[in-house]
């Protein structure tokens, strides 16, 4: 990373994630010498038609689809708002229900909330202290009328990881289709849609080293959905507008990347994240690991210190070098916290002492302890401030 | 999203603590809110010597809480009830529109601790025109704004 100056340790790549110099190169000649629309039927554009079809072709491979059920859009808010929309839509004449569950991302919480107007009816399912979705729950919530299930691979804040091929499996059972967002969860949990009992699949290219702005949603032949974006005949009608070719050279590279090998990926990344988590726990006293102690992402850790507010973390640790991430919101008008840590039963208190910490592939040992030597000493600041802090928790004043 | 001076004053707070035999002691927010400000105050005759806190909250509410102690230091009484919430976001160079109800806490825990004061003395506390975290803020967390 260039910048190193500033940000000598970033922790926080479920918000996004450097490029690698590899994906750049691979997707330069898109920018200048290739520059032709895909559509344009001269000679010259065929380099720009051979770019897309040979990333929907590393997509489809990376998640076990065919690439004709690979549609690229403008990142993963479109691919969900697609899916859940679009099915919604598309089925209407055969029910009105939605199922679930209440730790989505905004992309599907809003989107169901909109469609709510519309005159669908969402159930949105509760999470065990961990953040998990019981199947059952999923079993017990659908009816005649439900159409669609939507669950994510991969929580963004927690890191837990769903039961995603039972919960596919129950959808099926009775006829529902089943969305995943999997945008956290590509490069560090292996998808197969088959196995898995996928219908659609949302998923983004700036959370696995590739650009932002370019994101896909795979659908399994077959499934009644409606287009979103309107227009020209792209993406084989599906989705309208001309290409980001570079992007999705750079997505299709990406993911190819990401997915060559998971095992050995995360067993580097979850090795340093595991250090930290104990390293943290053991060094300061009245933290909580939130999520779940196993069934999460590899490079997920996520915090609630008692007695201290997220954000005076996050300006703290920033003002030593160190970005990271929080489910605090400490602002009029959305003070809720993180809806997530909410709904895994943390007190607002809780919810909004949390700290997320995610790692990536450019993360080293010493950026874990970097972590490890500054933390205790902004947390110990912060509830020395604090008049929550009760007596024991406090460093002995000196005035 | 901050001033300078918010982050300067967030990172170096003053008068951090409590006073253990203060003469008021004022305490607003609460932990849904995801605020709580405690400012103590010793008095003498009617004039501020000393002024204290511990706040729970965000990088605006520390800085708020730091820069409304430091305001209120030598005021009289009156004077110090007569601070606005605006005098300390001006002495902070500016808050971001979000953040604005946490210099509201700081006024009303420098009320509340007055109110502490003049009660402990015998006198009828006066009234403070807002609800416990500044009410009116849009919050949302609090059954008053709900």
């Amino acid at each position: 990373m260039n910048d190193l100056d500033r940000h000598p340790v970033y922790m926080d790549h479920a918000a996004t994630t450097f490029m690698k110099p590899e994906i750049m190169a691979a997707m330069a000649p898109y920018f200048s010498r290739y520059f032709g629309n895909p559509s344009s039927l001269y000679r010259f554009a065929r380099e720009s038609r051979n770019g897309v079809d040979g990333a929907r072709r590393q997509v489809a491979a990376a998640i076990g689809a065919n690439p004709e059920e690979v549609f690229f859009t403008a990142g993963g808010s479109e691919a969900d708002n697609w899916a859940v929309k679009g099915a919604a839509l598309a089925n209407r004449e055969r029910g009105d229900h939605i199922v679930t569950s209440a730790i989505e991302h905004h992309a599907v919480l809003h989107t169901c909330g909109w469609l709510e107007k519309q005159g669908f009816s969402v159930t949105y399912l509760p999470v065990d202290e961990f953040g998990r979705v019981d199947p059952g729950d999923v079993e017990e919530a659908i009816t005649d009328a439900t159409i669609l299930v939507s669950v994510m691979t991969a929580n963004n804040e927690i890191g837990t990881i769903q039961s995603v091929a039972e919960i596919g499996r129950v959808a099926h059972d009775h006829g529902a289709l089943f969305h995943t967002d999997a945008v956290q969860a590509v490069g560090a949990v292996p998808i197969d849609v088959e196995r898995m009992g996928i219908d659609l699949l949302s998923l983004s290219g700036h959370k696995f080293y590739g650009p932002k702005g370019v994101g896909a949603l795979y659908i399994r032949r077959g499934t009644r959905i409606e287009n979103l974006i309107h227009g020209g005949g792209q993406e084989r009608g599906r989705r309208a507008g001309t290409e980001n070719v570079p992007g999705i050279v750079g997505l299709g590279r990406a993911i190819e990347l990401a997915t060559a090998d998971i095992e050995g990926h995360n067993r580097r990344i979850a090795a340093m994240r595991d250090r930290l988590v104990r390293s943290v726990l053991g060094s300061i006293p009245d933290t909580r690991l939130n999520g779940h102690p196993t069934e999460r992402l590899p490079n997920n850790a996520n915090f609630s210190f008692r007695y201290v507010e997220g954000e005076s973390i996050l300006l703290l640790l920033d003002a030593r070098g160190i970005c990271a991430s929080t489910g605090s919101a400490c602002s009029s008008g959305s003070s809720e916290p993180s809806h997530v840590l909410l709904a895994t039963g943390l007190s607002h208190e809780e919810a909004h002492g949390s700290l997320r910490l995610t790692l990536g592939d450019a993360n080293t040992e010493e950026d874990v302890d970097s972590v490890l030597e500054v933390l205790p000493d902004v947390i110990g600041r912060l509830r020395e401030i604090s008049p929550l802090t009760p007596v024991r928790a406090r460093i002995p004043e000196v005035d | 999203m901050y001033t300078e001076k918010v982050i300067a004053e967030f990172t170096n707070p003053e008068n951090v603590g409590e006073i253990a035999d203060a003469d008021g002691v004022g305490e607003v927010g609460s932990p849904t809110c995801g605020d709580i400000m405690k400012i103590y105050l010793k008095v003498e005759e009617d004039r501020i010597i000393d002024a204290r806190f511990r706040t729970f909250g965000c990088a605006a509410a520390i800085a708020s809480s730091s820069m409304a102690t430091r305001m209120i230091r030598g005021m009289t009484l009156s004077d110090a009830w007569e601070l606005s919430n605006a005098d300390v976001v001006d002495a902070l160079g500016g808050l971001p529109e979000a953040k604005v109800h946490c210099s509201v806490l700081a006024r009303d825990a420098i009320r509340a601790a007055i109110n502490d004061c003049r009660t402990r003395r015998g006198l009828e506390p006066r009234e403070t025109g807002s609800s416990r975290c500044g009410g009116g803020t849009g919050c949302g967390s609090c059954p008053e704004n709900g």
